[in-house]
Formats: C-alpha cells, structure tokens, sequence
C-alpha cells in the first residue's frame, strides 16, 4: 500500500511558475528551450566547449536549488522513493531511451514546446502522459509493486 | 557573466521543481495514480508553468534576437513520427516505474538522495543507449 502524499496546490503553482520563469528566461537571454533531456545530453555528449559550458552551468544550478532551499529553510526539499532500487535502474534505463528518442521531456515538450503550441510536443506529451497513468496503474494496480 | 547567468537560470528551474514537488517520486506517481493515493498537484505544476511560459514566450519571442545570444534556437522539426510517439510512450513507462523524470532527477541530485544518483546513473546510460542506436550506421536498426 502506497502512501498518500498532501495535495499542495499553492506550492505546486508556485513552483510551476518559477519553472516557467527559468524557461522565458533561457529563451530571452540564450534563445534556448528549457529541456532537462537535451541540456543533459549535451553535458554527457558535448558538442564544443562554448555548448557544454553553458549546458553545464545550467545543472549546476538545478542542482544547487535544493541547497538553496535548505540555505532559507533549514530543510531539504522531500525525496520519497516509493520503488525499489532495480525499478529506479529499469525506469531510469527506459526514461532515458526514451526522452532521447522522443526528443525530450517533461520540461522540453510539456512546458516549452506546449507554451509554444507544437504540434510534435502537444503529442508527446499526451503520449507521455497517458503512458505514465497507464504504467502507474498497472505497477500499482494489477502487479502489486 | 554568461555562464553565471545560465547558472543563475538554473537555479530558478531548481528551486522551482524543488517547490513543486516533481523531484519527490511519492508526490509524481500519485499524480498518476487516479485509482489510488492520488495526488493532483502536479496539474497545478503545468499549469503555473504553461502559463508563465506561453505569456513569456509570447514577448519573448517577437524580438529578433535573444540577449546573450545570435539567434533563437526552437526546434523546427514538424512530422510527428514513430520515433516520437514511441519514444514519449517508454518515457511515459520509464517514468511510471521510477517516478523520476529528467528534470525532475536533477535537481534532485543537490539533496543528496543515494535513490536519485542510482536514477541519473541509469538515465545517463539510457541516452547512451539510446543515442548509440541512433548513430548513422545502425539506422537500419533503429529505422522509424
């Protein structure tokens, strides 16, 4: 049995909104979209210096934001893992086949490429999405797990 | 300066994910998991999100260039494919079984959680994988 997690509602729209603002921002001053998929793949698989400094300096910063939040809070944000470590190694293998040939992610075509009405991203996205309540339901559901 | 800034912009996209609750795999799989403990919240993620960045995008978008940089770089790819549908239906599985996504993985990596450096260690050697599938001479393989 799963447990329940608290339904934030203002925490969540918050968080969106900053999410959001990071995007508007890489696309104002870098002309980029906010995908975590292609910045990290262009950490792992860099192109040239100039690519990967600023791909780089982008997670560093992902990063640094929980240590920000402890930094103001005393705290670190919540990171319940609810799987099994085999399941964190299977997901993290299929999510990363995945999102490289689905040319991105949440962020890239659920955020920015649906911000910008993308035919490819509204698509991926439903995709993604029914896929992810489908798999949850089963996992949970029908296995057990 | 440039690469503080990118820094900086990470940040926010950090903080942000960290608020929301996308870096916390109990709070994204109940969010799908309608016939159980669910938990709408991440609606309420995509929406702040797409919000801000369709508003944004809109004023963004009209200059000619971006600040710091010579050209907007937006994807210009329209076919919806078989690589793309079936590419976001293995993320849509990968992530119903972790409950990390990649941008929900990253920040995450700056709490210290042992679980999300196991997730990125896999995520990584996914898009290895997969990008080894990709290369030209195996695109018979991988042939959509």
């Amino acid at each position: 049995m799963t447990a329940a997690t608290e339904f934030t509602p203002l925490a969540s729209l918050m968080g969106g909104g900053l999410i959001g603002l990071s995007a508007v921002l890489l696309m104002a001053a870098f002309g980029r979209i906010m995908g975590a998929t292609g910045i990290l793949a262009g950490v792992i698989l860099p192109r040239d210096m100039q690519d990967f400094a600023w791909r780089a300096a982008v997670v560093a910063g992902m990063i640094t934001g929980p240590i920000i939040i402890w930094l103001a809070t005393g705290t670190t944000p919540d990171v319940s893992v609810p799987v099994s470590t085999p399941m964190l190694i299977v997901g993290g293998v299929i999510v990363g086949i995945g999102v490289t040939f689905g040319s991105g992610c949440t962020s890239g075509h659920g955020v920015c490429g649906m911000a910008r009405l993308s035919p490819r991203s509204i698509a991926a996205t439903l995709v993604f999405m029914i896929a992810t309540f489908v798999t949850v339901y089963i996992v949970r559901h029908l296995i057990g797990a | 300066m440039r690469l503080f800034s990118a820094y900086l912009i990470g940040i926010i996209f950090g903080v942000g994910i960290s608020i929301s609750g996308m870096a916390n795999p109990a709070k994204v799989l109940n969010f799908f998991d309608i016939a159980g403990t669910w938990d709408p919240s991440l609606a309420f993620v995509m929406g702040g999100a797409l919000v801000v960045t369709f508003i944004g995008y809109r004023f963004v978008l009209k200059r000619p260039t971006p600040f710091a940089a010579n050209s907007f770089q937006i994807p210009t790819g329209r076919a919806i494919d078989a690589r793309l549908i079936g590419g976001s239906a293995l993320f849509g599985i990968g992530w119903g079984i972790a409950g990390f996504c990649p941008g929900g993985a990253l920040p995450a990596l700056g709490t210290g959680v042992t679980q999300v450096f196991i997730f990125v260690a896999a995520l990584i050697a996914g898009i290895l994988i997969a990008r080894a599938l990709l290369t030209p001479r195996n695109r018979g393989m991988a042939a959509t």
